[in-house]
């Protein structure tokens, strides 16, 4: 590692968002030719800190320095100007232009009419690509080759626009082992070149593999700085959970007994199913039992929730519903079906503009009523789970826009409880909740897996799962790759698995 | 997601209700302020004789723009609705004896078989747009343009640019009879407006449709068949206005060409000016009778002044663009209110 300034350096830097510390005095240096690993959970301030660096966020506590000398970014121009890349988990690749044109966006290299050189573009993309060992036809639509390799020329093209830090946000998470083998030696020749890379990761093997020194994050502060060498994938996730006393307050810590339930008969079983962002994944969900999916961001179990509720279609394998193989063509027939489903975005779920009542009665509609509406029954039935669940205000009238959050979340929730599912789907059921809401969901899930519902919990949020299920399959790059069933887990056996 | 809005309550007191209904309001308001102009303005346009008037002249539009609001409400659109009104209207006079005059190599069949066809010709129209709209998933702006064309292409090959004269007798009768005072138009105009009323505000379809026009995605997950639903309310345009191009070639008294050219922005602006959401989910018939009124007032009014007859078009256009920006500016306040 090279001696001298370091290449970036931060001092108290502190964030906050609306009265809510997203980050306080945080310290942090980047040498100069190292792979920084940025480790932590969903919200412990490591996106903000890169936000910062890359000029997203432009008002923040303490200083900035890079090569020495004070910097201050007033946008994410300057902060391009001033030699910091970002390369985005969703690429920013343009799929129809060439690998050429992608490398050069923005820079594209004119003659003296003004237009486009291509042939110099050509040859600068050919040699930029040659100079990092990238082999691939810079002439071909960028969106013909596979994702890795999309990743790579993105790369490329932060560094062929003159960025001398390089931040990485989840570069690996929908990458095969063999691509990632490629990017870590991408990584290391332009380490070698002097350059300094942060690469934010769930995946710990990942951070371990590649990294010079890792950073752990945790409530906003940056917890320990370690060189890899000293340190092993217990050691992150000690500190990433932390020590344990807040946690445990929570309930969520700890060990975590499951209650799964073998014997129970199976309602809902996907045998090898494949589709959009998850292969070959089989799993059993039975009466009465809460199964919990968990993954990282971008590990499949999100798309798989979408298609058992029939949203997108299986290219491969097999559903069946107590013993009989369905297909699903569309939501409605999953609902036919008896299955349920409620998505992560509160957006997606809701319709603002009508009043409570129409929003719990849409999904049952066709059982209340052949041809004409009922609004009597419709409010009638809206009121029972209006009290049943607290909705507040309590009553069945008010737009559903008007309502907090939380109480639209219950709504969401209610519109399937009259005329009970078999299989009840929830993605990310506690997402963005405070602790008295999220102990409500908990409450409601463990009644309906009392009336005999198989649920389905499937999160990003080790706690969430943890809180609801009884038995955990947990899914990584789109595969299910383990399941504790019986016994006990906890937190960071969970996460170690991931 | 955040917590951020859960501080948002109902607004208490009138301000945000009136927010809220701008976008009835204030059709009614013009319809009242243009009413009151035009009385004044000219002793000729509050007479029972013009109140008739203005409702013939509205009544095809008004077919067609049932079917359109269905449309609109789920977020849709049909550019083909005057197009499908003439090849109908143009299909019902090719079904039937012409005069030895009209030189068309017509298939005359007998008036209910006629009537039959066109019909069915309507629905097969309204389904191939369903059916590029929803299965192979053609923006219905795009698809419908090409149903444009499609219509204007049957006009062209079953006229030939020839003029034809009649109709079948219920069609006729339809068209251009009335029951003592009342043209029979009219009478047909307020039926199918009270039949799409009924539909929309009383039935399950109707609600589906209000759903899928407020927010599609979420009507998906709630188990609702969009498609389907999307598929059903391009249909009741194309045969709504399949019912238009029929009465209406009875009521103009001759099928030929482009003679529902100005139909397509008629309708669309009778919907929009009326106040129903371009956003979808929002509005209904009843504003759809209000923009229906907005703008037969103001094309018989504009008669009924001294005005330079050039000056009406751009009139007509400029109005169009204030409903426009009414209808944006009020979903922006309705969300916020």
């Amino acid at each position: 590692m090279a001696r001298g300034a370091p290449l970036l350096e931060l001092r108290g830097i502190s964030k906050s968002f609306g009265g809510v510390t997203a980050l306080s005095g945080v310290d942090f240096t980047l040498e100069v030719g190292e792979i920084h690993g940025l480790v932590g959970e969903n919200g412990a301030g490591k996106s903000t800190l890169m936000k910062i660096i890359a000029g997203v966020h432009t008002s923040f506590e303490g200083e900035m320095r890079i090569a020495g000398r004070p910097a201050r970014h007033r946008s994410a121009r300057s902060a391009r100007d001033a030699g910091i890349g970002m390369v985005h988990q969703e690429l920013s690749v343009v799929p129809e232009l060439s690998v050429a044109e992608n490398v050069m966006l923005g820079v594209q290299p004119v003659n003296r009419l003004g237009l486009v050189d291509w042939p110099g573009m050509m040859r600068r993309a050919r040699a930029l690509l040659a100079e990092l060992g990238i082999d691939v036809d810079p002439r071909v639509p960028i969106g013909r080759l596979p994702l890795g390799m999309q990743q790579l020329v993105e790369i490329a093209r932060v560094l062929s626009s003159g960025a001398r830090i390089v931040i990485l946000d989840e570069p690996t998470s929908a990458l095969s082992p063999p691509e990632v083998e490629v990017l870590f030696g991408l990584l290391r020749r332009v380490r070698d070149s002097g350059r300094s890379i942060v690469f934010i990761s769930h995946f710990l093997e990942d951070v371990l593999a590649i990294c010079d020194r890792v950073t752990c994050f945790r409530n906003g502060r940056l917890i320990e700085t370690a060189p890899v060498s000293a340190i092993d994938k217990g050691w992150i996730i000690t500190r990433m959970i932390g020590a344990g006393h807040e946690e445990l307050e929570q309930g969520y810590a700890g060990e975590i007994r499951l209650d799964s339930r073998p014997g129970a008969p199976v309602v809902l079983a996907c045998e090898a199913a494949s589709g959009p962002g998850f292969r070959e994944v089989s799993l059993e969900a039975r009466a009465g039992e809460v199964l919990g999916i968990y993954g990282s961001m971008g590990a499949g179990q999100l798309d798989l929730a979408r298609a058992l509720f029939g949203r997108t279609a299986l290219s491969g394998g097999r559903l069946s519903l107590d013993g009989r193989p369905i297909a699903l063509r569309n939501t409605a027939a999953a609902r036919r079906a008896g299955i349920a489903f409620v998505p992560e975005s509160r957006r997606s779920m809701l319709f603002a503009q009508e009043p409570v009542y129409r929003n719990v009665s849409i999904s049952i509609l066709d059982r209340i009523s052949r041809l004409w509406v009922k609004p009597a029954v419709e409010r009638a039935i809206a009121q029972r789970h209006v009290e049943a669940l607290g909705i507040r205000p309590p009553s069945v009238h008010p737009r559903l826009g008007t309502l907090s959050g939380g109480n639209q979340q219950k709504v969401a929730l209610a519109k399937w409880l009259t005329h009970l599912p078999r299989v009840l789907v929830l993605s990310e059921p506690t997402r963005g909740m405070d602790v008295g809401a999220k102990e409500e969901v908990v409450r409601i899930v463990r009644a309906l897996r009392e009336q005999g519902i198989a649920v389905l919990v499937v999160s990003t949020e080790p706690e969430t799962v943890l809180s609801l299920a009884d038995r955990i399959l947990v899914m990584k790059r789109g595969q299910v790759c383990e399941e504790f069933a019986g016994g006990t887990v906890s937190k960071d056996r969970l996460l170690a698995a991931a | 997601m955040s917590t951020s809005d859960s501080a948002v309550l109902p607004r208490s007191g009138g301000m945000g209700w009136l927010k809220g209904q701008l976008r009835n309001i204030a059709p009614f308001a013009t319809l009242l302020v243009l009413v009151a102009l035009f009385s004044i303005a000219s002793p000729s346009f509050a007479t029972l004789d013009n109140v008739a008037n203005i409702a013939r002249q509205v009544s095809v539009t008004a077919i067609i723009a049932v079917g359109l609001t269905f449309v609109i409400l789920c977020a849709e659109i049909d550019l083909s609705v005057a197009s499908v009104a003439n090849a109908v209207g143009i299909m019902v006079a090719f079904f039937t004896l012409q005069d030895q005059s009209v030189n068309i190599a017509n298939i005359p069949l007998p008036g209910a078989a006629a009537i039959l066809l066109a019909l069915l010709g309507s629905l097969a129209l309204g389904a191939v747009t369903a059916f590029g709209v929803t299965v192979i998933g053609i923006p219905s702006f795009i698809m419908t343009l090409a149903m444009l064309q499609i219509g204007a292409g049957i006009c062209a090959m079953l006229v030939r640019g020839q003029i034809a004269y009649s109709v079948p007798a219920p069609i006729e009768m339809l068209g251009s009879g009335s029951i003592g005072p009342v043209p029979w138009i009219v009478v047909v105009a307020v039926l199918v407006l009270a039949l799409g009323h009924i539909v929309l505000s009383y039935t399950r379809f109707g609600r589906y449709v209000y759903m899928v026009g407020g927010n599609r995605e979420a009507a998906e997950y709630s188990g609702v068949n969009v498609k389907l639903v999307l598929a059903a309310v391009l249909v009741i345009s194309a045969v709504c206005s399949g019912i238009a191009g029929m009465l209406g070639v009875a009521h103009f008294g001759s099928a030929q060409q482009n003679e529902f050219d100005n139909y397509l922005l008629d309708a669309i602006s009778a919907v929009v000016v009326g106040g129903t959401s371009l956003f979808g989910g929002q509005g209904g018939i009843g504003n759809t009778v209000v923009g229906l009124l907005v703008l037969g007032v103001l094309n018989n009014g504009l008669d009924h002044v001294q005005i330079d007859s050039f000056l009406k078009i751009l009139i007509r256009g400029l109005i169009l663009l204030l409903a426009l920006v009414i209808n944006v500016y009020a979903q922006r306040l309705r969300a916020k209110a």
